[in-house]
């Protein structure tokens, strides 16, 4: 589907800043916020944005008690429907959090989010390797989020330039 | 008692800058937002910054040729021949300098007698007049005007040539008042400078930085190549000011004559500024792309802001300022400056100091966060409010 070069400036703006004011959206646009409204229900009814999300660094709450894993899946697929089957009987647990095809050494790459390693470790044993056509697993537990969807977590730049210059 | 100065004349007698003593004023209060910056607030490219350390841990620390690393000659040959359809030889019309500052400056000690003119378009660039003075020519200042959009009228070019005259100077997209030429004022104005057997000092540092029109370059204007001196450098598109690096191209007579002042005063730029620059080249015309977006944006926000809180401005089609008209509320820039700074802690730059016709006008950097633009609207708003 082709956008035209307003709806991909709206598109470009929103995505590091979904809270951003209408007005100033039009400011920078120099569409009237109408348009704008406009344009923001046709992106989201077509699904080209899916959904306004916040990235929060969950490392710094105490009372956050999780842990991510990366799962590289290796699967036999069907005649017929490929590996859009198996890929929908992944994602449709709500323990995953995103599902790639991938080329190279193996086929689907799986996120899955549990509260312990050991809650990991029973989905990946006891849902994922006994679906009828993943051959086998391999299971990496993220350690550390140092950049996450394009943010870096620990940066705070402060800006480093004179107050005045020519 | 000493009778006699140390210092030259020429330097004693030169003025200081007027953004100078408003650094000053700024400095030295806490909370200060400021659209007072003349450079990116973004910082160079991580890949950029890495070829330097890259080059520094190889053990590039010697000096270069003078005009530069063949190499970096050759990619700026073929970016200006890419972005700006004009042709320079890596060879014999391209020296790498120490910004567009040293550009400039050996440019004009290269072809001034004593007492030629060199006619100075303000509002301008603060180190414009003063580097003409201390290269032994004149500077002739011509004053655009807000009802051209600050565009340099062939008029008024006409106006001010004197069988002295040797070059004149234009920076288009223009610091402080963002003007754009387009094409069809160029070529009007190269007729002039045709007519009369001139040279154009083009300061095309803001070239990347254009968000209407297509950018071109006073040497891509027909018969213009032979008596055009382009200044461009890193500083602005690329977002690497503090690393000093700019470059000029020439006709061969005149970048020849101009590497002998060059190697004799600079030797060379800086190597490691040299390998960021390479990079940036090479790989980093992605970069200045989304910048470019970004301050677009931003120019767009503010310009629309201003008019809506009574500051009227003209929308500018490069650089990153805009220059509002403060005409209204009865004060010179230079009070209006200070009493905002005071009242409600956001910098800006009096016009006047870029030249008599910038009074009734302040230079608005919009090179900063949208926050920092955000919270500087709104003070705006409540000081125009305040003095209506
Ligand atoms: C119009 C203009 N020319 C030249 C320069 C100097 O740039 P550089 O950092 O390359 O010396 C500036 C910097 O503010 C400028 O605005």
């Amino acid at each position: 589907m082709h956008l035209n070069e307003e709806e991909l400036e709206v598109l470009r703006i929103i995505e590091n800043n979904s809270r951003i004011d209408l007005k100033d959206l039009a400011k920078m646009t120099e569409l009237s916020e109408a348009d704008i409204e406009v344009t923001l229900k046709k992106l989201e009814d077509m699904r080209v944005i899916v959904r306004y999300l916040t990235v929060i660094n969950w490392a710094k709450v105490d009372e956050y008690h999780g842990v991510t894993a990366m799962i590289d899946v290796k699967v036999t697929p069907k005649r017929g429907v490929g590996f859009d089957e198996v890929a929908k009987r992944i994602y449709r647990f709500k323990e995953v959090e995103s599902v790639y095809l991938m080329s190279g050494a193996y086929d689907l790459s799986v996120i899955v989010e549990g509260r312990s390693m050991n809650e990991v470790a029973s989905f990946v044993s006891e849902k994922l390797s006994t679906l009828d056509s993943v051959i086998s697993t391999t299971t990496h537990f993220i350690m550390k989020k140092y950049k996450h969807d394009g943010t870096i977590f620990d940066q705070t730049e402060e800006d480093k330039r004179i107050v005045v210059s020519p | 008692m000493i009778k006699t100065s140390y210092v030259s004349r020429t330097i004693a007698e030169l003025k200081p800058s007027g953004i100078r003593r408003f650094f000053d004023l700024a400095a030295n209060l806490e909370g200060v937002v400021s659209l007072g910056v003349g450079e990116p607030d973004f910082v160079t490219s991580w890949a950029v910054r890495e070829a330097a350390i890259n080059s520094l841990e190889e053990g590039y620390t010697s000096y270069t040729a003078n005009a530069g690393l063949f190499e970096l000659r050759s990619e700026i040959s073929k970016y200006m021949e890419k972005q700006f359809h004009v042709s320079y030889r890596p060879e014999d019309q391209i020296i790498v300098t120490v910004g567009a500052s040293q550009a400039l400056d050996i440019t004009l000690r290269t072809i001034l007698n004593p007492g030629e003119e060199v006619i100075v378009v303000e509002p301008c660039f603060v180190a414009y007049a003063p580097l003409v003075t201390m290269a032994g020519g004149i500077p002739v200042t011509v004053q655009t005007s807000k009802d051209d959009d600050f565009k340099l009228t062939p008029e008024q070019l006409e106006a001010a040539i004197t069988p002295k005259t040797k070059a004149v100077l234009i920076c288009s997209p223009n610091n402080p008042t963002g003007t754009q030429l387009e094409q069809a004022e160029l070529v009007m104005l190269a007729d002039i400078v045709k007519k009369h057997d001139l040279l154009v000092i083009s300061d095309e540092i803001y070239a990347e930085l254009a968000y209407d029109e297509v950018f071109t370059s006073f040497a891509a204007i027909d018969g213009m190549m032979e008596r055009t001196i382009v200044i461009n450098g890193f500083s602005k598109g690329f977002a690497m000011t503090g690393w000093r690096l700019g470059f000029v191209c020439a006709p061969k007579e005149i970048s020849e004559a101009m590497l002998k002042l060059h190697q004799y005063a600079m030797m060379c730029a800086p190597t490691m500024a040299q390998h960021a620059a390479l990079e940036a080249l090479k790989h980093g015309m992605q970069d200045v792309e989304e910048m470019r977006r970004s301050y677009r944006r931003r120019r767009n926000y503010i310009v629309k802001s201003f008019n809506d809180i009574g500051l009227d401005c003209h929308k500018p089609g490069g650089a990153f300022y805009a220059f509002p008209s403060i005409e209204k509320t009865g004060m010179t820039s230079m009070e209006f400056a200070e009493r905002l700074l005071k009242e409600e802690l956001v910098a800006v730059v009096p016009g006047d100091v870029f030249g008599e016709s910038g009074e009734g006008h302040i230079r608005c950097s919009y090179a900063s966060s949208m926050e920092h633009l955000q919270e500087a609207l709104k003070r705006m708003e409540r000081f125009m409010k305040n003095h209506s």
